[in-house]
């Protein structure tokens, strides 16, 4: 690994991060895809500060970028308090008007000059170690990790001084305005650090998979987690683990570093997804069968409490009474053998004790109708879940 | 060039004809189709979907090898499909909210597509696939036959749309009634997505990724403005479409270097704009109107209100006062008087005012009347 190596999987590294931490709160305010329209507006916001500087390089463009950042949330906002359209086609109008505005004036303006809107919106990380910063002849190592260094930094700061502040206008934005916190500051504060944020890691992933870098690590630590400290926490870790992965996945592919962060991050995304113990795929599917065999098993024995006749409690006579597949019944029928719920003598079907006080229970429950009852009488009685 | 010569241009040559013809039916579909998303508040589908269709291109490309446009689009037609599919999963299967799926889907997608389309460029005998052409999109390259499938897909979705409208309509507006009613909601709901996500795979040659969204979600929601009605919003909205598809394409074709995509998307913008503000009965101007009028109203009657104390203690109602009784009272004018003349209200001679009959009813009902009416 020589230093050009390291160097762009530390910058990787720290972008990923800073984008993690405004992103998880991204997520939780269901602003996710805020980002996607503030990575395509900063455009216009590039496309002006390089028409008055004339430099791709000038800390005027990240600022103005990083305005026209907050603009588009403003803009948003302002359509979206007339009432007239949903917040979701707010974003969608504003940032294609502004994101044209900004080819059109480039296709008008910047023919003779470089500025290449596929430079913009892709970028190229294995550029970012040629681009150095001198300090009086001396090398201080490549721009972009100072610039993104500085910028999470920032982030961090903010985050541990406001960390409380955020946690309650995200979860209760009622809540903070009656403690006298402004929900209305920690938005636009946090829409311009992701504004900021954006702008400065667009340069080296592009504007598009920025948004994968905010939105990809807090949806996966969302699924793993819901607590909020260790929801930064692992999404940072995702996003270093997908910069170093990816960093070398591109290398032996000999293709783009953003391309392949991202690839990984798709990766992490989608195993979390399958295999995220409760809020996972496998894990959802699983609990609603259970459930619901659980709820056949219920109406089960509920059926048995209800008849005392000989034909309705008869095991061939299940199917047409309750009109269920023989597999169905089947399994119901095992399900309560194995926890004691029902004994079988002669293919007649009785309540036990224990199959008696829990049915009763359960009624209880279905009369009274009241909330998180039922799981707990599920766990007192039985033994085997469906 | 004059508008007439324009025209005639439109109708004689073969480029113009077909990027114009293209672009009015591009944008009466996705309009049309735009409405749905935009009322089932999918508004950024188009954003998403567009942007995950690139790896199906460029695995389109590495199967075939083929650059024919058709073949490229089937392989981002299945891929958006996917990416679609893929965020519904998300949305039902787990407690991540739409924004947040689209935005997964948005940007996973396209940052594979990228790492396999800068594979492939790297690869000795790759032709290149030109991403800006996908990112922008390009209207020139528009020829016949491309404009005849979208001919074909429009006419389709008409028919579909026709022959399917009430169970699209109740599904829009109430998915548990629908349910409950015994249809199968997952094939209306599949279908309708379907011919959304075709419409914009259709819409990636000619404006590109970042500009399909607009498309979709603009003539929609200017068209909203304008209907409480499915049926006419959803014409409104084609014709904004194809309008704004056609002028689009006639200032981008006046002026050198200057790319349809985004003038499309501008024009849609002015539009969205003018229908914000001046659709009479969601219009941000007419509101502001209406609000004025009601505040002046009000004022009236909260002087009509005090006159009608005064009046009250004396035996005959149309008794004269002076009117500078009523100087201290907040919002008493020469004008407001006038308008309470004109409402017969009151009559006023030289420094002196008396209330009508009318206007003694009106006063002595103002409260009952507002009850009753609420």
């Amino acid at each position: 690994m020589n230093s050009a190596q390291l160097e762009i999987q530390m910058i990787a590294s720290i972008v990923a991060m800073a984008c993690a931490i405004p992103g998880v709160f991204l997520v939780l305010r269901r602003m996710a895809l805020v980002s996607d329209a503030i990575s395509h507006s900063i455009l216009l916001g590039i496309v002006i500060g390089f028409f008055i500087t004339q430099n791709l390089q000038s800390p005027l463009l990240i600022l103005l970028a990083a305005l026209t950042g907050v603009l588009t949330v403003i803009l948003v906002e302002v359509i979206q308090k007339t009432g007239l359209v949903k917040e979701d086609t707010a974003i969608g109008l504003v940032f294609p008007a502004l994101f044209s505005i900004g080819v059109i004036l480039i296709a008008k303006n910047a023919n003779d000059v470089h500025l290449d809107i596929d430079a913009v919106l892709l970028g190229e990380l294995a550029f970012a170690p040629f681009d150095r910063l001198t300090l009086g002849g001396m090398d201080g190592g490549p721009k972009a990790l100072w610039v993104m260094g500085s910028i999470l930094l920032l982030t961090l700061l903010l985050l541990f001084l406001f960390f409380k502040e955020l946690k309650v206008t995200t979860f209760d934005a009622g809540l903070a305005s009656a403690l006298g916190f402004s929900p209305l500051l920690m938005h636009y504060g946090l829409m311009s650090v992701s504004s900021i944020t954006i702008v400065g890691a667009f340069d080296a992933v592009g504007a598009i998979l920025v948004v994968a870098l905010m939105i990809a690590p807090a949806a996966a630590a969302y699924l793993l987690t819901n607590d909020l400290k260790r929801m930064i926490l692992l999404s940072m870790g995702f996003g270093v683990l997908s910069a170093v992965i990816g960093y070398w996945t591109a290398h032996f592919l000999d293709a783009s570093i953003a391309g392949s962060m991202t690839s990984v991050l798709g990766l992490v995304f989608f195993t979390v997804y399958l295999f995220a113990p409760d809020k996972g795929l496998i894990a959802v599917l699983y609990r609603q069968k259970q459930q619901r065999t659980e709820v056949y098993l219920i109406s089960f024995l509920l059926h048995l409490n209800n008849h005392s006749e000989e034909e309705e409690r008869h095991l061939n006579h299940l199917q047409e009474h309750i009109n269920w597949h023989q597999v169905r019944a089947k399994s119901v029928v095992d399900l309560a053998l194995k926890n004691n719920m029902v004994t079988i003598e002669n293919k007649l079907v009785t309540l036990t004790e224990k199959g008696r006080d829990f049915t009763s229970l359960a009624l209880e429950y279905i009369l009274t109708n009241r909330e998180d009852k039922i799981e707990h009488i599920k766990k007192d009685f039985f033994l085997f879940r469906g | 060039m004059s508008i007439a010569e324009y025209i005639q241009l439109v109708f004689t040559d073969y480029t113009l004809r077909t990027i114009t013809l293209g672009t009015a039916i591009l944008g009466a579909t996705s309009g049309a189709l735009g409405s749905f998303a935009v009322l089932r508040k999918q508004s950024l589908l188009g954003d998403a979907i567009s942007h995950a269709a690139l790896p199906g291109i460029v695995i389109a490309f590495m199967l075939t090898g083929s650059k024919d446009s058709h073949v490229l689009l089937s392989g981002a037609l299945i891929c958006g499909l996917i990416g679609t599919f893929w965020i519904r999963g998300i949305i039902t299967k787990t407690h991540l909210k739409s924004d947040t799926a689209m935005g997964l889907v948005l940007s996973l997608f396209f940052g594979f597509g990228m790492l396999l389309l800068t594979y492939i460029q790297k690869q000795p005998d790759a032709t290149q696939a030109g991403l800006d052409k996908y990112l922008f999109g390009q209207a020139a390259t528009l020829v016949q036959s491309d404009v005849f499938i979208m001919i074909g897909v429009t006419v389709v979705s008409l028919i579909v749309l026709f022959l399917f409208w009430k169970e699209f309509k109740v599904m829009l507006f109430d998915p548990d009634y629908t349910q409950t009613l015994g249809f199968n909601t997952r094939f209306i709901d599949t279908l309708i997505t379907f011919f959304i996500v075709l419409t914009i795979i259709l819409g990636l040659q000619t404006v590109g990724v970042v500009l399909m969204s607009a498309m979709l979600l603009a003539p929609a929601a200017a068209a909203r403005q304008w209907t409480n009605k499915l049926s006419a919003m959803l014409i409104i909205a084609g014709a904004i479409g194809a309008f704004t598809g056609v002028i689009g394409t006639a200032i981008s074709a006046q002026h050198d270097n200057l790319s349809t995509g985004p003038v499309i998307v501008l024009v849609a913008s002015v539009f969205v704009l003018f229908s914000f503000i001046f659709s009479p009965g969601r219009g941000v101007l007419f509101k502001e109107i209406r609000m004025r009028r009601n505040r002046n109203d009000l004022k009236l009657q909260k002087i009509l209100q005090v006159m009608y104390d005064i009046a009250k203690t004396h035996r005959d109602i149309s008794h004269p006062h002076t009117i500078r009784m009523l100087n201290n009272f907040q919002g008493i004018s020469k004008r407001s008087l006038q308008k309470m003349e004109a409402k017969h209200w009151i009559k006023v001679q030289g420094s002196e005012w008396a209330l009508t009959d009318i206007g003694f009813e009106t006063a002595e009902n103002l409260y009952n009347q507002d009850i009753g009416h609420e």
